[in-house]
Protein backbone atom coordinates (compact mmCIF):
# COMPACT_ATOMS: atom_id res chain seq x y z
CA UNK A 1 0.00 0.00 0.00
CA UNK A 2 1.24 3.36 -0.93
CA UNK A 3 1.56 6.57 1.35
CA UNK A 4 -1.14 8.56 -1.23
CA UNK A 5 -3.84 5.46 -0.92
CA UNK A 6 -5.53 6.38 2.69
CA UNK A 7 -6.82 9.79 1.22
CA UNK A 8 -8.46 8.60 -1.85
CA UNK A 9 -12.19 9.33 -0.58
CA UNK A 10 -15.50 7.34 -2.09
CA UNK A 11 -17.34 9.78 -3.80
CA UNK A 12 -21.15 8.19 -5.45
CA UNK A 13 -22.17 9.58 -8.52
CA UNK A 14 -25.24 8.54 -9.63
CA UNK A 15 -27.00 9.42 -12.27
CA UNK A 16 -30.29 11.39 -12.51
CA UNK A 17 -32.84 12.99 -14.97
CA UNK A 18 -33.30 16.10 -15.00
CA UNK A 19 -36.83 16.05 -13.79
CA UNK A 20 -38.21 17.76 -10.49
CA UNK A 21 -38.11 15.39 -7.57
CA UNK A 22 -34.45 13.59 -8.28
CA UNK A 23 -32.36 14.89 -5.98
CA UNK A 24 -35.04 15.09 -2.77
CA UNK A 25 -35.75 11.25 -3.69
CA UNK A 26 -31.48 10.41 -3.55
CA UNK A 27 -31.69 13.02 -0.23
CA UNK A 28 -34.43 11.27 1.21
CA UNK A 29 -33.57 7.60 0.47
CA UNK A 30 -29.75 9.11 2.22
CA UNK A 31 -31.84 10.00 4.96
CA UNK A 32 -33.94 7.10 6.01
CA UNK A 33 -30.03 4.90 6.53
CA UNK A 34 -28.97 7.93 8.78
CA UNK A 35 -26.57 8.69 6.18
CA UNK A 36 -24.67 12.15 6.08
CA UNK A 37 -23.96 14.06 2.94
CA UNK A 38 -20.97 16.17 3.35
CA UNK A 39 -20.77 17.88 -0.26
CA UNK A 40 -22.48 17.37 -2.94
CA UNK A 41 -22.61 19.21 -6.89
CA UNK A 42 -24.48 18.55 -9.44
CA UNK A 43 -23.71 18.51 -13.19
CA UNK A 44 -26.51 18.95 -15.67
CA UNK A 45 -26.35 17.90 -19.03
CA UNK A 46 -29.52 18.73 -21.65
CA UNK A 47 -31.78 16.54 -19.64
CA UNK A 48 -30.02 14.52 -17.50
CA UNK A 49 -27.26 14.83 -14.72
CA UNK A 50 -24.76 13.45 -12.26
CA UNK A 51 -25.30 13.87 -8.95
CA UNK A 52 -21.38 13.56 -7.08
CA UNK A 53 -21.94 13.23 -2.99
CA UNK A 54 -19.71 13.09 -0.77
CA UNK A 55 -21.19 10.77 2.07
CA UNK A 56 -20.12 9.22 5.32
CA UNK A 57 -21.07 5.72 4.50
CA UNK A 58 -20.28 5.35 1.06
CA UNK A 59 -21.17 1.09 1.04
CA UNK A 60 -24.83 2.11 2.91
CA UNK A 61 -25.12 4.41 0.64
CA UNK A 62 -24.53 3.01 -2.58
CA UNK A 63 -26.51 -0.28 -1.59
CA UNK A 64 -29.48 1.54 -0.53
CA UNK A 65 -29.45 3.75 -3.79
CA UNK A 66 -29.30 1.08 -5.93
CA UNK A 67 -31.49 -0.65 -4.21
CA UNK A 68 -34.41 2.13 -5.11
CA UNK A 69 -33.05 1.93 -8.42
CA UNK A 70 -30.72 4.31 -9.25
CA UNK A 71 -27.48 3.73 -11.33
CA UNK A 72 -24.40 4.60 -8.90
CA UNK A 73 -20.68 4.49 -9.20
CA UNK A 74 -17.94 5.27 -6.69
CA UNK A 75 -15.21 7.49 -8.08
CA UNK A 76 -12.31 8.38 -6.09
CA UNK A 77 -11.77 11.73 -5.30
CA UNK A 78 -9.21 13.62 -2.81
CA UNK A 79 -10.05 15.84 -0.33
CA UNK A 80 -7.54 19.42 -0.03
CA UNK A 81 -7.39 21.58 3.03
CA UNK A 82 -7.74 24.84 2.63
CA UNK A 83 -6.83 28.07 4.95
CA UNK A 84 -10.68 29.23 5.56
CA UNK A 85 -9.44 32.85 4.71
CA UNK A 86 -8.79 34.80 1.21
CA UNK A 87 -6.22 33.02 -0.47
CA UNK A 88 -6.79 29.79 0.60
CA UNK A 89 -8.16 28.69 -3.12
CA UNK A 90 -5.16 30.42 -4.99
CA UNK A 91 -2.95 28.47 -2.41
CA UNK A 92 -4.47 25.07 -3.40
CA UNK A 93 -4.82 26.38 -7.23
CA UNK A 94 -0.79 27.10 -7.15
CA UNK A 95 -0.10 23.58 -5.79
CA UNK A 96 -1.97 21.42 -8.01
CA UNK A 97 -0.53 23.60 -11.11
CA UNK A 98 2.70 23.44 -9.82
CA UNK A 99 2.49 19.15 -9.48
CA UNK A 100 0.91 19.34 -13.05
CA UNK A 101 -2.19 17.87 -11.92
CA UNK A 102 -5.53 18.23 -14.47
CA UNK A 103 -8.33 19.23 -12.16
CA UNK A 104 -11.26 17.75 -13.67
CA UNK A 105 -14.13 19.29 -11.98
CA UNK A 106 -14.08 20.40 -7.65
CA UNK A 107 -16.61 21.33 -4.80
CA UNK A 108 -15.96 22.11 -1.44
CA UNK A 109 -17.32 22.36 1.70
CA UNK A 110 -16.83 23.64 5.11
CA UNK A 111 -15.65 21.11 7.98
CA UNK A 112 -16.07 22.27 11.83
CA UNK A 113 -12.29 23.65 11.43
CA UNK A 114 -11.74 24.04 7.61
CA UNK A 115 -12.58 24.43 4.21
CA UNK A 116 -12.15 21.13 2.33
CA UNK A 117 -12.16 21.00 -1.43
CA UNK A 118 -13.06 17.76 -3.15
CA UNK A 119 -11.06 17.38 -6.52
CA UNK A 120 -11.63 14.70 -8.69
CA UNK A 121 -8.27 14.15 -11.45
CA UNK A 122 -6.89 11.41 -13.01
CA UNK A 123 -4.90 9.21 -11.06
CA UNK A 124 -6.16 10.20 -7.98
CA UNK A 125 -3.13 8.15 -5.62
CA UNK A 126 -0.33 9.14 -7.68
CA UNK A 127 -1.68 13.26 -7.18
CA UNK A 128 -2.17 12.39 -3.65
CA UNK A 129 1.29 11.34 -2.79
CA UNK A 130 2.72 14.52 -4.88
CA UNK A 131 0.23 17.04 -3.06
CA UNK A 132 1.57 15.36 0.22
CA UNK A 133 5.18 16.04 -0.76
CA UNK A 134 4.50 19.35 -2.00
CA UNK A 135 2.78 19.98 2.10
CA UNK A 136 -0.24 20.51 0.80
CA UNK A 137 -2.66 19.23 3.79
CA UNK A 138 -5.12 16.29 2.43
CA UNK A 139 -7.66 14.73 4.61
CA UNK A 140 -7.34 11.11 5.12
CA UNK A 141 -9.77 8.51 4.28
CA UNK A 142 -10.56 7.64 8.11
CA UNK A 143 -11.73 11.51 9.19
CA UNK A 144 -14.40 11.40 6.75
CA UNK A 145 -15.31 8.05 6.24
CA UNK B 1 -32.69 -36.46 -30.41
CA UNK B 2 -36.02 -35.90 -29.40
CA UNK B 3 -38.36 -36.05 -32.20
CA UNK B 4 -42.84 -36.37 -31.53
CA UNK B 5 -43.79 -37.63 -35.08
CA UNK B 6 -40.74 -38.92 -36.91
CA UNK B 7 -42.66 -40.44 -39.87
CA UNK B 8 -44.42 -36.44 -40.39
CA UNK B 9 -41.72 -34.31 -39.77
CA UNK B 10 -38.43 -36.58 -41.65
CA UNK B 11 -40.99 -36.72 -44.55
CA UNK B 12 -39.15 -36.56 -47.96
CA UNK B 13 -39.75 -33.29 -49.79
CA UNK B 14 -41.31 -34.57 -52.77
CA UNK B 15 -43.73 -36.32 -50.47
CA UNK B 16 -44.34 -33.48 -48.48
CA UNK B 17 -45.24 -31.40 -51.65
CA UNK B 18 -47.46 -33.99 -53.00
CA UNK B 19 -49.56 -34.23 -49.46
CA UNK B 20 -49.93 -30.11 -49.16
CA UNK B 21 -51.24 -30.28 -52.72
CA UNK B 22 -53.72 -32.87 -51.82
CA UNK B 23 -54.83 -31.01 -48.50
CA UNK B 24 -54.79 -27.15 -50.25
CA UNK B 25 -57.41 -29.12 -53.41
CA UNK B 26 -59.52 -30.37 -50.85
CA UNK B 27 -59.53 -27.38 -48.60
CA UNK B 28 -60.55 -25.20 -51.54
CA UNK B 29 -63.22 -27.57 -52.64
CA UNK B 30 -64.99 -27.81 -49.58
CA UNK B 31 -64.81 -23.89 -48.93
CA UNK B 32 -66.34 -23.29 -52.46
CA UNK B 33 -69.00 -25.48 -51.79
CA UNK B 34 -69.79 -24.22 -48.07
CA UNK B 35 -68.31 -20.77 -46.82
CA UNK B 36 -70.03 -18.57 -48.07
CA UNK B 37 -67.28 -15.84 -47.22
CA UNK B 38 -64.68 -17.95 -49.39
CA UNK B 39 -66.76 -18.58 -52.55
CA UNK B 40 -67.72 -14.75 -52.54
CA UNK B 41 -64.43 -14.38 -52.71
CA UNK B 42 -63.29 -16.78 -55.14
CA UNK B 43 -65.53 -16.06 -57.21
CA UNK B 44 -64.83 -11.99 -57.33
CA UNK B 45 -61.18 -13.29 -58.09
CA UNK B 46 -62.23 -15.71 -60.61
CA UNK B 47 -61.14 -18.23 -59.38
CA UNK B 48 -62.56 -21.92 -59.23
CA UNK B 49 -61.35 -24.74 -57.29
CA UNK B 50 -60.68 -26.49 -60.59
CA UNK B 51 -58.24 -23.70 -61.72
CA UNK B 52 -55.78 -25.82 -58.48
CA UNK B 53 -53.81 -28.33 -60.25
CA UNK B 54 -50.55 -27.68 -58.28
CA UNK B 55 -49.07 -26.75 -55.23
CA UNK B 56 -47.78 -23.18 -56.96
CA UNK B 57 -51.84 -22.63 -57.76
CA UNK B 58 -51.98 -21.00 -54.91
CA UNK B 59 -50.88 -17.79 -55.66
CA UNK B 60 -54.12 -17.67 -58.08
CA UNK B 61 -56.21 -17.93 -54.63
CA UNK B 62 -57.43 -14.54 -53.02
CA UNK B 63 -55.58 -12.68 -49.86
CA UNK B 64 -57.53 -12.51 -46.68
CA UNK B 65 -56.55 -10.10 -44.46
CA UNK B 66 -57.53 -9.31 -40.94
CA UNK B 67 -59.99 -6.63 -41.64
CA UNK B 68 -62.47 -9.37 -42.81
CA UNK B 69 -62.17 -10.94 -39.51
CA UNK B 70 -63.07 -8.04 -37.95
CA UNK B 71 -66.27 -7.24 -40.67
CA UNK B 72 -67.26 -10.60 -39.84
CA UNK B 73 -67.65 -10.66 -36.10
CA UNK B 74 -68.47 -12.78 -34.54
CA UNK B 75 -68.35 -16.16 -36.57
CA UNK B 76 -69.46 -14.86 -39.47
CA UNK B 77 -66.29 -16.77 -41.65
CA UNK B 78 -66.68 -20.12 -39.42
CA UNK B 79 -67.47 -23.21 -40.91
CA UNK B 80 -68.06 -25.27 -38.23
CA UNK B 81 -71.62 -25.65 -36.54
CA UNK B 82 -72.02 -24.89 -32.86
CA UNK B 83 -72.64 -28.08 -31.93
CA UNK B 84 -68.86 -29.01 -33.30
CA UNK B 85 -67.38 -26.24 -31.61
CA UNK B 86 -65.12 -27.10 -28.41
CA UNK B 87 -63.31 -23.94 -27.66
CA UNK B 88 -63.74 -20.01 -28.49
CA UNK B 89 -60.70 -17.56 -27.97
CA UNK B 90 -60.56 -13.55 -28.07
CA UNK B 91 -58.08 -11.35 -29.04
CA UNK B 92 -58.59 -8.13 -28.19
CA UNK B 93 -57.87 -5.87 -30.94
CA UNK B 94 -56.06 -2.67 -31.01
CA UNK B 95 -58.51 -0.77 -33.20
CA UNK B 96 -62.21 -1.89 -32.77
CA UNK B 97 -63.76 -5.10 -32.44
CA UNK B 98 -61.60 -7.89 -31.35
CA UNK B 99 -61.15 -11.10 -33.52
CA UNK B 100 -62.81 -14.41 -32.19
CA UNK B 101 -61.53 -17.92 -33.07
CA UNK B 102 -63.41 -20.93 -32.79
CA UNK B 103 -61.69 -24.96 -32.72
CA UNK B 104 -63.36 -28.09 -33.55
CA UNK B 105 -61.78 -30.73 -31.10
CA UNK B 106 -59.59 -31.61 -34.65
CA UNK B 107 -58.23 -28.28 -34.34
CA UNK B 108 -57.16 -28.39 -30.92
CA UNK B 109 -55.52 -31.86 -31.64
CA UNK B 110 -53.66 -30.81 -34.44
CA UNK B 111 -52.66 -27.24 -32.23
CA UNK B 112 -51.46 -29.36 -29.47
CA UNK B 113 -49.77 -31.90 -31.70
CA UNK B 114 -48.00 -29.10 -33.77
CA UNK B 115 -46.51 -27.90 -30.29
CA UNK B 116 -45.75 -31.17 -29.70
CA UNK B 117 -43.55 -31.42 -32.38
CA UNK B 118 -41.86 -28.26 -31.58
CA UNK B 119 -41.08 -28.90 -28.39
CA UNK B 120 -39.63 -32.26 -28.66
CA UNK B 121 -37.58 -30.87 -31.47
CA UNK B 122 -36.17 -28.39 -29.09
CA UNK B 123 -35.28 -31.58 -26.52
CA UNK B 124 -38.33 -31.21 -24.26
CA UNK B 125 -40.16 -34.27 -23.10
CA UNK B 126 -40.59 -36.37 -19.92
CA UNK B 127 -38.90 -35.02 -16.54
CA UNK B 128 -39.20 -31.80 -17.80
CA UNK B 129 -40.61 -28.86 -15.85
CA UNK B 130 -42.07 -26.00 -18.15
CA UNK B 131 -43.47 -23.10 -16.62
CA UNK B 132 -46.13 -21.01 -18.44
CA UNK B 133 -45.84 -17.86 -18.31
CA UNK B 134 -48.05 -16.90 -21.43
CA UNK B 135 -51.57 -14.97 -20.12
CA UNK B 136 -54.15 -17.89 -19.56
CA UNK B 137 -57.48 -17.41 -20.44
CA UNK B 138 -58.97 -15.69 -23.98
CA UNK B 139 -55.09 -14.85 -24.83
CA UNK B 140 -54.04 -18.24 -26.38
CA UNK B 141 -50.24 -18.30 -25.32
CA UNK B 142 -51.17 -20.22 -21.85
CA UNK B 143 -53.23 -22.69 -22.83
CA UNK B 144 -51.58 -23.55 -25.94
CA UNK B 145 -48.08 -23.91 -24.09
CA UNK B 146 -50.00 -25.64 -21.41
CA UNK B 147 -51.69 -28.35 -23.73
CA UNK B 148 -48.62 -28.81 -25.80
CA UNK B 149 -46.42 -29.44 -22.78
CA UNK B 150 -48.16 -31.74 -21.03
CA UNK B 151 -49.11 -33.65 -24.74
CA UNK B 152 -45.20 -34.62 -24.88
CA UNK B 153 -45.20 -35.55 -20.89
CA UNK B 154 -43.33 -32.76 -19.46
CA UNK B 155 -44.76 -31.00 -15.85
CA UNK B 156 -46.38 -27.99 -16.12
CA UNK B 157 -46.60 -24.93 -13.99
CA UNK B 158 -49.31 -22.69 -14.66
CA UNK B 159 -48.08 -19.91 -14.02
CA UNK B 160 -49.60 -17.65 -16.03
CA UNK B 161 -48.04 -13.89 -15.74
CA UNK B 162 -47.09 -11.50 -12.78
CA UNK B 163 -46.29 -11.45 -9.40
CA UNK B 164 -42.78 -12.40 -10.73
CA UNK B 165 -40.95 -12.40 -7.50
CA UNK B 166 -42.97 -15.47 -6.92
CA UNK B 167 -42.63 -16.52 -10.48
CA UNK B 168 -38.85 -16.73 -9.62
CA UNK B 169 -39.77 -18.79 -5.97
CA UNK B 170 -41.60 -21.44 -8.11
CA UNK B 171 -38.70 -21.66 -10.96
CA UNK B 172 -36.17 -22.29 -8.24
CA UNK B 173 -38.37 -24.67 -5.84
CA UNK B 174 -40.15 -26.70 -8.42
CA UNK B 175 -36.78 -26.97 -10.46
CA UNK B 176 -38.48 -25.79 -13.81
CA UNK B 177 -36.12 -26.97 -16.65
CA UNK B 178 -38.32 -24.71 -18.79
CA UNK B 179 -39.64 -21.10 -19.43
CA UNK B 180 -42.61 -20.04 -21.82
CA UNK B 181 -43.31 -16.37 -22.22
CA UNK B 182 -42.51 -13.27 -24.13
CA UNK B 183 -38.72 -12.16 -24.58
CA UNK B 184 -38.77 -8.90 -22.78
CA UNK B 185 -41.09 -10.52 -19.89
CA UNK B 186 -38.09 -12.92 -19.38
CA UNK B 187 -35.54 -10.22 -18.80
CA UNK B 188 -37.75 -8.96 -16.36
CA UNK B 189 -37.53 -12.09 -14.60
CA UNK B 190 -33.78 -12.22 -15.12
CA UNK B 191 -33.83 -8.68 -13.37
CA UNK B 192 -35.89 -8.97 -10.61
CA UNK B 193 -33.91 -12.86 -9.55
CA UNK B 194 -30.86 -10.76 -9.96
CA UNK B 195 -32.66 -8.21 -7.52
CA UNK B 196 -33.43 -11.12 -5.06
CA UNK B 197 -29.63 -11.94 -4.99
CA UNK B 198 -30.73 -15.58 -7.30
CA UNK B 199 -28.54 -16.05 -10.51
CA UNK B 200 -31.01 -17.88 -13.01
CA UNK B 201 -28.15 -19.61 -14.60
CA UNK B 202 -26.22 -20.56 -11.73
CA UNK B 203 -29.29 -20.90 -9.06
CA UNK B 204 -32.03 -22.61 -11.21
CA UNK B 205 -32.18 -25.93 -12.92
CA UNK B 206 -33.75 -23.61 -16.04
CA UNK B 207 -32.26 -24.71 -18.95
CA UNK B 208 -34.56 -23.65 -22.07
CA UNK B 209 -36.35 -20.64 -23.20
CA UNK B 210 -39.57 -20.71 -25.38
CA UNK B 211 -39.66 -16.76 -26.33
CA UNK B 212 -42.23 -15.49 -28.48
CA UNK B 213 -45.65 -13.07 -28.96
CA UNK B 214 -43.18 -10.24 -29.50
CA UNK B 215 -40.43 -9.68 -32.05
CA UNK B 216 -36.93 -10.17 -30.76
CA UNK B 217 -33.56 -10.41 -32.32
CA UNK B 218 -30.13 -12.89 -32.77
CA UNK B 219 -28.47 -10.48 -30.53
CA UNK B 220 -30.94 -10.46 -27.56
CA UNK B 221 -30.60 -14.42 -28.04
CA UNK B 222 -26.74 -14.22 -27.13
CA UNK B 223 -27.60 -11.95 -24.10
CA UNK B 224 -30.17 -14.06 -22.95
CA UNK B 225 -28.46 -17.02 -23.62
CA UNK B 226 -25.46 -15.94 -22.40
CA UNK B 227 -26.59 -13.92 -19.00
CA UNK B 228 -29.08 -16.83 -18.24
CA UNK B 229 -27.53 -19.75 -19.30
CA UNK B 230 -30.10 -21.17 -20.68
CA UNK B 231 -31.41 -22.14 -24.80
CA UNK B 232 -33.60 -19.71 -26.14
CA UNK B 233 -35.78 -20.81 -28.85
CA UNK B 234 -38.08 -18.71 -30.80
CA UNK B 235 -41.88 -19.68 -31.18
CA UNK B 236 -44.36 -18.27 -33.06
CA UNK B 237 -47.79 -17.86 -33.91
CA UNK B 238 -50.84 -15.67 -33.47
CA UNK B 239 -54.32 -16.69 -32.24
CA UNK B 240 -55.76 -16.57 -35.90
CA UNK B 241 -53.61 -19.57 -37.34
CA UNK B 242 -54.69 -21.14 -34.00
CA UNK B 243 -52.02 -19.37 -31.04
CA UNK B 244 -48.42 -20.21 -30.64
CA UNK B 245 -47.65 -22.75 -33.09
CA UNK B 246 -44.33 -23.19 -34.87
CA UNK B 247 -40.94 -23.40 -32.58
CA UNK B 248 -37.40 -23.88 -33.69
CA UNK B 249 -35.67 -26.83 -33.13
CA UNK B 250 -32.58 -27.68 -31.56
CA UNK B 251 -30.76 -25.88 -34.72
CA UNK B 252 -32.38 -22.58 -33.56
CA UNK B 253 -32.08 -21.34 -37.19
CA UNK B 254 -35.35 -20.28 -37.73
CA UNK B 255 -38.98 -22.39 -36.94
CA UNK B 256 -40.19 -25.26 -38.45
CA UNK B 257 -43.63 -24.65 -40.37
CA UNK B 258 -44.89 -27.90 -40.07
CA UNK B 259 -46.33 -28.46 -44.14
CA UNK B 260 -49.07 -30.78 -43.38
CA UNK B 261 -51.05 -27.72 -41.02
CA UNK B 262 -49.51 -25.19 -42.78
CA UNK B 263 -48.58 -24.03 -46.45
CA UNK B 264 -46.11 -20.71 -46.19
CA UNK B 265 -45.45 -18.13 -48.77
CA UNK B 266 -42.81 -15.18 -48.47
CA UNK B 267 -43.97 -12.44 -50.71
CA UNK B 268 -42.55 -9.57 -52.42
CA UNK B 269 -44.81 -6.75 -50.79
CA UNK B 270 -45.03 -4.32 -53.89
CA UNK B 271 -45.55 -6.95 -56.38
CA UNK B 272 -47.06 -9.88 -54.78
CA UNK B 273 -44.15 -11.86 -56.38
CA UNK B 274 -43.08 -14.98 -54.19
CA UNK B 275 -39.54 -14.49 -53.18
CA UNK B 276 -36.58 -17.22 -52.99
CA UNK B 277 -34.94 -18.70 -50.31
CA UNK B 278 -33.49 -16.14 -47.64
CA UNK B 279 -35.27 -12.85 -49.39
CA UNK B 280 -37.18 -10.52 -47.07
CA UNK B 281 -41.19 -10.48 -47.66
CA UNK B 282 -44.09 -10.53 -46.38
CA UNK B 283 -45.70 -13.82 -44.73
CA UNK B 284 -48.44 -15.41 -45.99
CA UNK B 285 -49.74 -18.44 -44.49
CA UNK B 286 -52.99 -20.74 -45.49
CA UNK B 287 -53.87 -23.47 -43.11
CA UNK B 288 -54.22 -26.58 -44.60
CA UNK B 289 -56.27 -28.60 -41.99
CA UNK B 290 -58.49 -26.20 -40.48
CA UNK B 291 -61.94 -26.32 -39.66
CA UNK B 292 -63.82 -24.16 -37.46
CA UNK B 293 -61.92 -20.86 -39.11
CA UNK B 294 -60.35 -21.76 -42.01
CA UNK B 295 -57.49 -19.18 -43.44
CA UNK B 296 -56.33 -19.25 -47.07
CA UNK B 297 -53.52 -16.67 -47.72
CA UNK B 298 -53.58 -14.82 -44.52
CA UNK B 299 -51.79 -11.65 -44.87
CA UNK B 300 -50.21 -11.72 -40.83
CA UNK B 301 -48.67 -8.43 -41.80
CA UNK B 302 -45.44 -9.98 -39.98
CA UNK B 303 -42.15 -9.68 -42.48
CA UNK B 304 -39.67 -12.26 -42.64
CA UNK B 305 -37.87 -15.34 -44.79
CA UNK B 306 -37.60 -18.35 -45.55
CA UNK B 307 -35.49 -21.58 -46.10
CA UNK B 308 -36.37 -24.48 -48.14
CA UNK B 309 -33.73 -26.56 -47.74
CA UNK B 310 -33.63 -29.32 -45.24
CA UNK B 311 -32.00 -28.64 -41.54
CA UNK B 312 -29.26 -29.55 -40.31
CA UNK B 313 -31.40 -31.00 -37.93
CA UNK B 314 -32.63 -33.86 -40.58
CA UNK B 315 -36.02 -32.52 -40.83
CA UNK B 316 -38.00 -31.75 -43.88
CA UNK B 317 -40.57 -29.06 -43.32
CA UNK B 318 -39.26 -25.20 -44.32
CA UNK B 319 -37.87 -23.06 -41.79
CA UNK B 320 -39.24 -19.27 -41.33
CA UNK B 321 -36.43 -16.91 -40.15
CA UNK B 322 -37.54 -14.95 -36.95
CA UNK B 323 -40.07 -12.23 -37.57
CA UNK B 324 -37.77 -8.84 -38.20
CA UNK B 325 -40.39 -6.33 -38.38
CA UNK B 326 -44.32 -6.17 -39.02
CA UNK B 327 -45.65 -4.25 -41.53
CA UNK B 328 -48.11 -2.31 -39.16
CA UNK B 329 -45.39 -1.82 -36.79
CA UNK B 330 -43.54 -0.16 -39.48
CA UNK B 331 -42.68 3.91 -38.70
CA UNK B 332 -42.28 5.78 -41.67
CA UNK B 333 -39.58 8.93 -40.80
CA UNK B 334 -39.34 10.92 -43.40
CA UNK B 335 -40.41 8.57 -46.51
CA UNK B 336 -37.75 6.03 -44.65
CA UNK B 337 -39.00 2.76 -43.33
CA UNK B 338 -37.81 2.05 -39.67
CA UNK B 339 -38.81 -0.93 -38.07
CA UNK B 340 -38.77 -1.15 -33.37
CA UNK B 341 -36.66 -4.11 -33.97
CA UNK B 342 -33.87 -2.42 -35.73
CA UNK B 343 -33.54 -0.31 -33.19
CA UNK B 344 -33.37 -3.05 -30.46
CA UNK B 345 -30.55 -4.81 -32.57
CA UNK B 346 -28.46 -1.90 -32.20
CA UNK B 347 -29.21 -1.32 -28.40
CA UNK B 348 -27.80 -4.50 -27.97
CA UNK B 349 -24.54 -3.43 -29.11
CA UNK B 350 -24.12 -1.02 -26.86
CA UNK B 351 -23.13 -2.16 -23.15
CA UNK B 352 -23.82 1.67 -21.91
CA UNK B 353 -27.40 1.12 -22.28
CA UNK B 354 -30.30 -1.18 -21.56
CA UNK B 355 -33.03 -3.40 -22.83
CA UNK B 356 -35.24 -1.46 -22.85
CA UNK B 357 -36.43 1.78 -25.41
CA UNK B 358 -39.30 3.93 -26.09
CA UNK B 359 -39.73 5.69 -29.45
CA UNK B 360 -41.59 8.80 -29.49
CA UNK B 361 -42.44 10.22 -32.75
CA UNK B 362 -43.36 13.61 -33.46
CA UNK B 363 -44.09 16.02 -36.21
CA UNK B 364 -41.88 19.45 -35.75
CA UNK B 365 -43.22 21.56 -38.57
CA UNK B 366 -43.23 19.53 -41.52
CA UNK B 367 -40.37 16.89 -40.21
CA UNK B 368 -40.85 13.88 -38.47
CA UNK B 369 -38.54 13.74 -35.17
CA UNK B 370 -38.01 10.46 -33.69
CA UNK B 371 -36.47 10.66 -30.42
CA UNK B 372 -34.95 7.15 -28.94
CA UNK B 373 -35.34 7.04 -24.51
CA UNK B 374 -32.96 4.23 -23.31
CA UNK B 375 -31.71 3.06 -19.91
CA UNK B 376 -28.04 4.14 -19.09
CA UNK B 377 -26.97 0.29 -17.67
CA UNK B 378 -24.52 0.47 -14.93
CA UNK B 379 -22.18 -0.22 -17.44
CA UNK B 380 -22.84 3.30 -18.82
CA UNK B 381 -22.90 5.49 -15.35
CA UNK B 382 -19.77 7.81 -15.02
CA UNK B 383 -19.35 10.68 -12.86
CA UNK B 384 -18.33 12.64 -15.75
CA UNK B 385 -21.02 14.22 -18.10
CA UNK B 386 -18.92 14.44 -20.84
CA UNK B 387 -18.73 10.47 -20.65
CA UNK B 388 -22.78 10.54 -20.77
CA UNK B 389 -22.72 12.78 -23.70
CA UNK B 390 -20.24 10.36 -25.35
CA UNK B 391 -22.72 7.49 -24.39
CA UNK B 392 -25.41 9.77 -25.97
CA UNK B 393 -23.67 10.20 -29.05
CA UNK B 394 -22.52 7.01 -29.82
CA UNK B 395 -26.02 5.49 -29.74
CA UNK B 396 -27.18 8.60 -31.77
CA UNK B 397 -24.57 7.60 -34.14
CA UNK B 398 -25.08 4.05 -34.09
CA UNK B 399 -28.86 4.50 -34.74
CA UNK B 400 -28.34 6.56 -37.47
CA UNK B 401 -26.18 4.64 -39.38
CA UNK B 402 -28.58 1.52 -39.02
CA UNK B 403 -31.79 3.38 -39.81
CA UNK B 404 -30.27 5.78 -42.15
CA UNK B 405 -32.74 8.57 -40.20
CA UNK B 406 -31.51 10.84 -37.47
CA UNK B 407 -32.46 10.26 -34.32
CA UNK B 408 -32.73 12.17 -30.75
CA UNK B 409 -31.49 9.89 -27.74
CA UNK B 410 -32.38 10.71 -24.17
CA UNK B 411 -30.88 8.87 -21.70
CA UNK B 412 -33.03 7.77 -19.02
CA UNK B 413 -32.79 6.40 -15.23
CA UNK B 414 -32.74 2.67 -15.27
CA UNK B 415 -36.42 1.30 -14.86
CA UNK B 416 -38.15 4.00 -15.59
CA UNK B 417 -39.60 2.76 -18.83
CA UNK B 418 -42.56 0.85 -18.73
CA UNK B 419 -41.86 -3.05 -18.39
CA UNK B 420 -44.04 -5.25 -20.98
CA UNK B 421 -45.77 -8.64 -19.27
CA UNK B 422 -48.10 -8.85 -22.18
CA UNK B 423 -47.34 -7.85 -25.67
CA UNK B 424 -45.34 -4.77 -26.16
CA UNK B 425 -45.95 -1.07 -27.97
CA UNK B 426 -42.65 0.63 -27.58
CA UNK B 427 -44.05 3.08 -29.91
CA UNK B 428 -45.72 6.62 -28.90
CA UNK B 429 -46.39 8.30 -32.42
CA UNK B 430 -48.24 11.32 -31.67
CA UNK B 431 -47.86 12.67 -35.45
CA UNK B 432 -51.69 11.61 -35.86
CA UNK B 433 -53.34 13.36 -32.64
ZN1 LIG C 1 -34.66 -28.23 -37.66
Amino acid sequence: MTAGESYLIKQISVFSENRPGRLAAIAAALKEEEINILAFSIAEADGFGVVRALVDKPDKAYAKLSARGFNVAFTDVIAVQMRDEPGGLFEVATLLGTAGINIEYAYAYHSRDAAVLIIRVDRAADAAKVIKEMGGKLLSTITIQ
Amino acid sequence: MQCWDPRMEFLPREDLERLQYRLLKLLVCRLYHFSPFYHHRMESARVHPDDINTLDDVNKLPFMYKSDLRDSYPDGIFTATTEDLVRYHVSSGTTGKPTVVGYTAADLHNWTDSLARGLSSCGLGRGDVVQVCYGYGLFTGGLGLHYGAERIGAAVIPASVGNTERQVEMMQDLKATAIACTPSYLLHIGEVAERMGISIKNDTSLRVGILGAEPWSERMRTRVQDWLGIKAYDIYGTSELSGPMFSECSAQEGFHVWGDLALVEVLDRESGEPLGPGEEGEMVVTMLQKEALPMIRYRIGDITSMETDVCPCGRTHPRVRRVTGRVDDMLIIRGINVFPSQVEYTLMTIPEVGRHFQIVVDRKGSLDDMLVRVEVSPEGISDRIQDLIKVRNTVEQKLKNTLNVTVEVELVEPGSLPRFEGKSKRVIDRRNL
